[in-house]
């Protein structure tokens, strides 16, 4: 067989994976080096890490102040700020994509493409977000119940979690 | 591995997991030393109630020797983070070693299933049933819109990675691997290197895997990951056609040096094991080396590895110590091999 490119045999098979079915190229070793070296699909070489996707997004949509102001931004239930967020990469707990919702879509629609949950659900009973945020204050409340060795409360707390959790509320 | 399963001259393992979080606690970062000793246990007392996982061995990762927890680091069972993280943390592995559920890792659970060769489908199917009895006992971190929340928004919705663990050495060898790399980025799937000791890319080993999590389905994202391996395995046995048809002498001698070295070596670092076996695994599937199996190969990459020469010999050794332990345990494991193979055939 006879390069594509010139007129020495093909010794390179290349099999392009781009695209909907392998397309088969076949070159000489000079015409190979030269296809594989300047890369002619183009396309990003690294995947950008979380904090520049977010610190990206982040100089495109807000002045300093705003960015200032957003960073000051706390969760009422796990008290992680904004600030926190954008410096780890890691979230504090579910309710954070209520509470930061409107700078995490975008970041999220970046990194997936998509802001919409297609595969499986749980199949016992799900509470709402609302009644997990719910879940987890709760939870805090009935530590510091125990805490304060408020033994009537902690109960009181703890009949009110398994309503939401038998999804009885 | 075993060395079995679909495909295996060219596809090591097969590999899903998914991340779940417990709906009453704070992601594992806000967690206090309080939750985390609540989350462990819940977990536990959990698992321990459903029907079939009362076999699993169960660790508290936090409790273990530096080289047990690097142990299970090795054999996959456990992630390096959650090896070296700090606070109540725990693992539950399966008989076979198949299936591992993390506690406390970035997310309060990471469930993970692994199987020989290109096998995505049983793994779902496996990881799917566990997913489903472990949320009979326990309310996951669930969205209406985004499906399973997450430490990190990089997994919300599936909360699931699919990879698939592949050796290459002939695209390395013909330099195509860059381009395969590059085809896959364009598709959304990820390419990683298999790392060593020093978290060094090693040998011919890539794990491709699935980049987004979110707005497919599990079934979706796995078929697109099951789709493109078959791809690549065709490009890999296709290069390494072109090797021997072009090259058998020059290929031949290169994977009889390797095979020598390692039954001969007196002292090798892991990455040297890691080529040198790399080469004599193609060369066993290639019909250049007839006296080992696939099988070996697999167990000698594993049982090379630092903590596993350290757990056999029973005591501590530095680098200079394992590197004469590992071509100790090489020489002897190959040449009773090789004895047993031509043994079979007199
Ligand atoms: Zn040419
Ligand atoms: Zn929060």
């Amino acid at each position: 067989m006879k390069c594509q490119q010139c007129e020495k045999p093909a010794t390179f098979h290349i099999t392009e994976l781009t695209g909907e079915k392998p397309h088969e190229l076949h070159l000489c070793e000079q015409c190979a080096q030269s296809y594989l070296t300047n890369n002619p699909s183009g396309g990003t070489p690294i995947q950008p890490s979380l904090a520049g996707m977010l610190h990206h997004q982040l100089k495109v949509a807000d002045t300093a102040k705003e960015l200032a102001k957003l960073d000051e931004q706390v969760c009422p239930i796990c008290g992680i700020s904004f600030y926190e967020f954008r410096n780890q990469g890691r979230l504090g707990c579910p309710h954070d994509y209520t509470c930061f919702g409107s700078e995490l879509e975008p970041l999220i629609v970046n990194i997936h493409g998509d802001s919409q949950h297609a595969g499986k659900h749980p199949k016992h009973h799900q509470q709402t977000s609302q009644e997990q945020t719910r879940l987890i204050q709760l939870h805090n409340d009935m530590k510091a119940a125990v805490e304060k060795e408020d033994y009537e409360r902690a109960s009181q707390i703890r009949d009110e979690i398994r309503k939401i959790e038998d999804g009885q509320s | 591995m075993r060395g079995s399963g679909p495909e295996s001259d060219i596809v090591i393992s097969s590999r899903i997991r998914l991340a779940r979080n417990l709906a009453e606690f704070p992601f594992i970062r806000r967690c206090s030393p309080q939750d985390r000793k609540s989350i462990e246990k819940m977990v536990h007392d959990r698992l321990h109630a459903i029907p079939g996982f009362n076999a699993l061995y169960y660790l508290r990762v936090d409790e273990l020797a530096h080289v047990d927890r690097q142990f299970l680091t090795e054999r996959q069972l456990i992630s390096r983070e959650h090896a070296e993280a700090e606070g109540a943390r725990s693992v539950a592995i399966d008989n076979d070693e198949r299936l591992s559920v993390m506690i406390n890792e970035e997310d309060h659970l990471r469930i993970q299933v692994m199987k020989s060769g290109l096998d995505l489908h049983s793994a779902w199917q496996q990881i799917n049933e566990v997913d489903d009895q472990l949320e009979s006992k326990l309310t996951y971190a669930f969205h209406e819109r985004l499906g399973y929340l997450t430490a990190c928004p990089t997994n919300v919705g599936t909360g699931m990675r699919v990879s698939v663990m592949l050796h290459l050495p002939a695209l390395v060898i013909t330099n195509q691997i860059e381009k395969v790399f590059r085809s896959l980025q364009k598709i959304n799937l990820a390419v990683r290197g298999l790392y060593g000791e020093g978290s060094q890319a090693m040998g011919d080993f890539y794990q491709i895997s699935n980049q987004i999590t979110l707005g497919k389905s599990e079934e979706e994202l796995i078929g697109q990951v099951s789709g493109v391996v078959p791809m690549i395995i065709a490009y890999e046995r296709k290069a390494r056609d072109f090797l021997i048809t072009q090259n058998r002498e020059d290929l031949h001698d290169k994977i009889s040096r390797a095979y020598g070295i390692l039954c001969t070596a007196q002292t090798i670092s892991s990455e040297e094991t890691m080529h040198l076996l790399s080469s004599v695994r193609m060369g066993v599937n290639l019909g250049l080396i007839d006296d080992l199996a696939i099988s070996d190969i697999n167990k000698l990459f594993v049982e090379t590895q630092p903590a596993h020469l350290q757990k056999l010999r029973g005591n501590e050794l530095d680098t200079a110590g394992r590197n004469i332990e590992r071509a100790l345990y090489l020489r002897r494991y190959l040449q009773d091999r090789g004895k047993e193979h031509r043994d079979e055939r007199n």
